[in-house]
Order: structure tokens, then sequence, then C-alpha cells
């Protein structure tokens, strides 16, 4: 259980930039929860806080009954933490990364064995080789490794998928998944929203506030718009033409598609004739199901 | 413990891997002690003269020769005029003019005494104040000389007189450096200058080294005690120093023949209690550091101020009060000191146990700041 109260942090000579604006939300035992924003919304910040490296301004954090600032020496026993960027010893070799780590929490990597063995078994080929040596893939599974030596009750990874390619996020998720049954608490942030549904609960966060926290479902299903996709040859021609209709609220670029919340009065039909009229005579127009991503640019506007 | 053996270890496997590290650590101290005594030197040599000769007589000439014989002169030119001596040292091509009047041959002769005109090219003081000295001692040398011919040539009453008149010389005794020899001097200082820079700059760019990479971020999050991990970054340098200190004090002996005339376990002793001091500086400057650039600037210019203020090039006692305050914290001082000691005077290590005892001030207080400046969370 993490309970996080109205955490401040600002950086600056003079507190000018605001990097968490009273950021509050609970995380469920055995949960995965997913922190997701855009880059600068404040993910690093908040994971830093709850890993006791940084002292918030304001505000508490209670992880497992334990107070981030004035129990910090407890909280490093129970966390495991993966920082974004990729932070182990570049110059020792796989296994010794592995027990130098077990060895500062006074374990061995023989006792918790059983936690890292999925993960492990994939790079154990390669543990005598220097870390700085192995691809981006196995840097990171040898860091999850290292933070999960130790039994850790809360796992904080902080953007764990950026940079990694999608295959391998895809296994990087899974991974997530048969760790969430051993009972740990896994808090991840993330910039990317398609990974949001992988979460069982997740907190939108954008310039250092909180604008949702729900379930992935429940944050889709409090969307109220309606949303259609439209697709069409000439992309960019098409999101000028439609960014003119006066019954089109928003219009989004969404990869191969234009997202557009519409006036319920509006009828596909309608629009479909205005697109023909201004000559794209190759549009699609369907309703679709909003992600989270559309919620996020909803709640942002 | 078995965390900090562990810490211990994991420093040395990195110290190792560095392709440059433990090369440095050999190849620093070989080069250092080969090269630079020779070249580090005090003595002035090959000054250049001009010896303006007015009088052309046979003292003179014999003045002339004594002078263009001894090992720190040079005769550039003998000029017949002061004017076109001068213009040589204006032009860079002499450093001294010796003028010797007209009338020396008949003052010598007739009332024993005669004067001589020395001009020096200061700009280099030492040079300036060394090449005076020596040119008064060829002269004072030249003399005594003459004074014993000569006074064979008076009556005997005025000769007994002369005789009886009381006459003091100075016979130097040169103690613990009897051949003065600069390099004697110089080496042990050399010495410390090589444990400050390598046992100051190694431990300076460590903890800097591992926020550039991101590895304190996960150290920061183990439980591991903050005492623990300063010392594991300490102990790895006394093994540094002490394979400098055998490499060094090794070449000196081979090399230059210099073997400590007290006891060489205190010299390596000393030495250990001083690479704790260094390294605590290069440690707390690691802390205060975000880049290696930062450290790596902070670290030299305090290396600067400890070697310049540290007594081995010049004596502590002729700075003014300020710096002899600062020389009084400063460790490098005190190891030169001692080094010195050990070296030349033949001391023990109760001779030196004051300066032992200030290093280890110094020492505790570094490192007591150095584990204080490392903070876990920011």
């Amino acid at each position: 259980m993490i309970e996080v109260k109205d955490l401040h942090k600002s950086y600056g000579k003079s507190g000018k930039i605001n990097a968490l604006n009273g950021i509050s939300f609970n995380v469920n035992d055995g949960d995965i929860f997913g922190v997701i924003g855009p880059d600068g919304a404040g993910k690093s910040t908040l994971f830093r806080i709850l890993a006791s490296l940084i002292m918030p301004d304001s505000g508490t954090a209670i992880m497992n009954g334990y107070d981030v600032v004035k129990d910090y020496r407890k909280i490093r026993q129970i966390i495991g933490y993966m920082p974004g960027r990729f932070s182990l010893y570049q110059d020792l070799s796989v296994e010794e990364n592995l027990k130098f780590f077990a060895t500062l929490f006074d374990t061995t990597i023989e006792e918790n064995y059983h936690l890292i063995k999925d993960i492990y078994q994939q790079i154990e080929p390669f543990k005598n080789r220097r870390a700085g040596a192995l691809s981006g893939g196995m840097k990171q599974k040898l860091a999850l490794s290292c933070a999960l030596i130790h039994k850790p009750e809360i796992l904080i990874l902080d953007e764990p998928t950026t940079g990694v390619d999608p295959v391998s996020r895809k296994e990087f998720w899974d991974m997530l998944a048969r760790l969430k049954e051993q009972g740990i608490i896994i808090l991840v942030s993330t910039a990317y929203m398609d990974e949001a549904s992988r979460c069982d609960r997740i907190a939108l966060i954008r310039e250092g506030e909180l604008i949702a926290s729900n379930t992935p479902q429940g944050i889709i299903d409090d969307y109220s718009d309606i949303l259609w996709a439209v697709e069409g040859s000439r992309m960019s021609a098409i999101l000028r033409e439609l960014r003119k209709y006066e019954k089109i609220k928003t219009s989004f670029a969404f990869g191969d598609k234009i997202h557009i919340t519409v006036d319920e009065s509006l009828q596909i039909g309608e629009l479909k004739q205005y697109l023909i009229n201004r000559d794209f005579r190759d549009v699609g127009i369907n309703p679709i199901e909003p992600t989270v991503e559309d919620c996020f640019i909803a709640l942002t506007n | 413990m078995k965390t900090l053996k562990f810490l211990i270890e994991k420093e040395f496997k990195q110290m190792f891997r560095n392709p440059l590290i433990p090369r440095l650590i050999v190849m620093f101290p070989t080069m250092v002690l080969l090269v630079f005594p020779w070249a580090v030197s005090f003595e002035v040599k090959n000054i250049k003269i001009d010896v303006v000769d007015h009088g052309k007589s046979i003292y003179s000439k014999r003045l002339t020769d004594k002078v263009a014989a001894s090992k720190y002169f040079i005769l550039n030119d003998t000029p017949l005029d002061y004017q076109t001596a001068m213009l040589n040292m204006e032009n860079g091509k002499t450093d001294m003019i010796l003028e010797i009047p007209a009338s020396f041959d008949k003052d010598i002769v007739k009332s024993q005494t005669s004067t001589v005109g020395v001009a020096v090219n200061s700009v280099n003081g030492t040079q300036g104040l060394l090449g005076s000295n020596y040119i008064m001692q060829i002269v004072n040398d030249f003399s005594s000389e003459i004074r014993g011919e000569l006074i064979n040539t008076l009556p005997p009453q005025s000769r007994a007189t002369i005789m009886n008149m009381p006459r003091v010389d100075i016979v130097p005794q040169y103690k613990y450096n009897p051949e003065l020899d600069y390099k004697n001097f110089m080496i042990p200082g050399f010495m410390v200058l090589l444990l400050t820079i390598l046992c100051g700059i190694l431990p300076a760019q460590n903890i800097v080294m591992e926020k550039e990479n991101g590895t304190i971020q996960q150290i920061n999050v183990t439980p591991i005690s903050k005492i623990n991990f300063i010392l594991a970054k300490l102990i790895p340098y006394w093994a540094v120093g002490l394979v400098v200190m055998i490499i060094s004090v090794t070449l000196a002996y081979v090399i230059y023949g210099l073997w400590p005339a007290g006891n060489v376990i205190a010299v390596l002793f000393s030495a250990i209690v001083f690479i704790l001091s260094v390294s605590g500086l290069g440690i707390i400057i690691s802390n205060y550091s975000e880049t290696m650039q930062q450290a790596s600037f902070l670290v030299m210019f305090f290396i600067l101020i400890l070697v310049l203020l540290g007594g081995m090039f010049t004596p502590v006692s002729g700075m003014p009060a300020w710096a002899q305050t600062i020389a009084a914290v400063n460790p490098f001082n005190y190891l030169t000191k001692t080094f010195r000691m050990l070296y030349l005077n033949g001391s023990t290590l109760a001779d030196v146990s004051n300066n032992l005892f200030a290093l280890g001030i110094i020492a505790v207080v570094l490192n007591g700041w150095a584990v204080f400046s490392y903070k876990k969370r920011g």
C-alpha cells in the first residue's frame, strides 16, 4: 500500500521550476501502478522522492507503512529502484553487478534466485561479459535483476521502456505481469500511453499535477466525447480542412489516422460530404473507442 | 565488514579494468623520479659574464682567468668599456659584468686594497643573487691568495703587525647533505608530490565518475552506510600510495643512491598517514562536484596551493605570516618536512611524531568532512 499525499517539489534557486505541484494518489497492494505523462511531467521527480533519493518540499508519502522522509533507512530495505538511465557498473561483469548489489543488501544471488530466474536466465549465458558491452534489452534485464535481487516489497521503475524496441517492450511488460504474481507492488512510469492498458491502475500527470487516477478502463469510461477516426491519403491537408469545420471540437493526428471529437449534431455523412466537396475523395470516417491517449488529450485540453 | 570488503573489492576491480590507471601508478613515479631531480635545481651554473678590464695587468688578468675557470661562469666577452658590456647585457648576451679598475695592480701593491665593480641582471632574482655571491667568493679567494703572496714583499716590522692582526676565517661544515647535492633535498619532496597527485586526483574523480555514470543512484537506494562507502573509496588509495612509495624509494636508491638515513618503515608509515589526508581532500572535492571537469579543476587548484605553500621549493619560514598559517594546516608541508628529516637528518619515528600527529588530525578532519559531505539524498 502506497499513500502519496500532496507532494510538492520545486527546483532552482528560488523554487522557480515546479516539478511536482500537489500530487496525491494511492496504490493498492499487488498492483501494477502506471504513472503516465509526457516528458517533463514530473514522473522522475516523483519516483526519486519515493525512492528516498530526494526530499519533497512538502507532502507525505507512506510506503507499506514507512514514511519516505523519516523512515528512509527502512524504505531502502523494502524498495527496488531502477532509474531511467542504465546505471550499473559498466566495467563490472553481469554476474559481478548482480553479486555486488546482492551483497549490499546483505543477501546472496542463491537466496532470491527464484525471483529473478525468469529474467536472469535470459542473460545468464553472458554472465562474464561486462555490463557496458550488453545490448540495450539485456542491460535492462540486468538492471531489473539487480533491482529485484534483495526481494523488494515495492519495485520502482522509472521509464523502463523508453528507448526499447517494441518486442522487448512487450516482453518487459510480460515480465512485470509475472512479478506481480509474487505480490510485489510495481510502480512504473512511462511516456507511452499504449502501455497504460498493462497496468492495474494508472495516474495521468502533466506539469506536476495529477489529472486523473483510475483503472485504464475507468479512465476510458469517463470519456464523454464522440470520437471518430478519419483516414485518407493527404493527411495534413485533411487535418487543415477539419480544423476549419466549426462542428469539430478537436482534431489530432494519431498515427496514420486523425482523431476528431465532434458536436452531437454532426453526422458522418455530412462530414464526408464536406471533405468530398473539398476534393478529398478517398476519406473514410468511423466512430471509434477512445484510447488512454485520447483521454489524456481530452483531459489536458 | 563483509559489505566493506566487497565494496573495496569492487573498487580494485574497477581500478584494474581501467586501461590507464594501473600503468599510470607505475609509470608516473618512474618518470618523475628519472627526469625531474635533474631538471629542477636551484643551483645556478653557466652564468654568462663580461669582464671589463681597465687595468690590463698581471693581477687583473689572473682575476679574469679565475672567473673564467669557475664552473659557475662562462666568460662571454672582454669588452674595452663598460658601455659595450652594458649593451651586451641589454641584448641578453651576458648576465653579469665585472669591472676591474685601471689602478687595480697599483692599489693592490701600494695599499693592499682595491675595489671591483659588479653589475648583475636580476630579472631572475635567484640567478642574480647567487651570481653575485659566487663572484664575491671568487674575489675573496683571490684577495687572500694575493695577500699571502704580497705579505712577503713587506718590510719585516710591518709584516709582523699584519701577521698579528686578528683574522677570522669561516670554514662551513655542510651537515646532513655534505655534497650540497640539490637532488638529495628535492627527491623526498618529489615523493610527496607524487603521492599528492596520485592520491589526490584519483579519489577526486572517483565519486564524480559514479555521479556521471548514474551508478551513485543505485548505491544511494541501498542501505549501505556512508562510512562504509567512503572507507571503500579511501582504502584502495592506501594501496596505490604504498606502491608509489615502494617504487619511489627503490628508484631513489638505485638511481641516486639515496636511502633514508632514518628508518625506511617510518617513511612508509608517514606516507600512509599522509595519503589518508589527501585522499580525504579528493573525496570532499568529489562530493561537491557534479562533473569530472569541475572535480579536475578544483583538485588542480588545491594541489597547486598545497605544493606552492608546502615548503617543497621554497622554505615555509621565508613566507609571509598568512602563508605560514596556511602551511600550518597543509599536509604537504608536514610530509615534506618529515621525509627530509627521515631521509637527510636520519630522524627516528619519535622525532617526526609531531608532524605525524598534525597529519593525523588533518586526516581525521578531512575524512570526517568527506563522510559528512557525502549525501545519500538531495
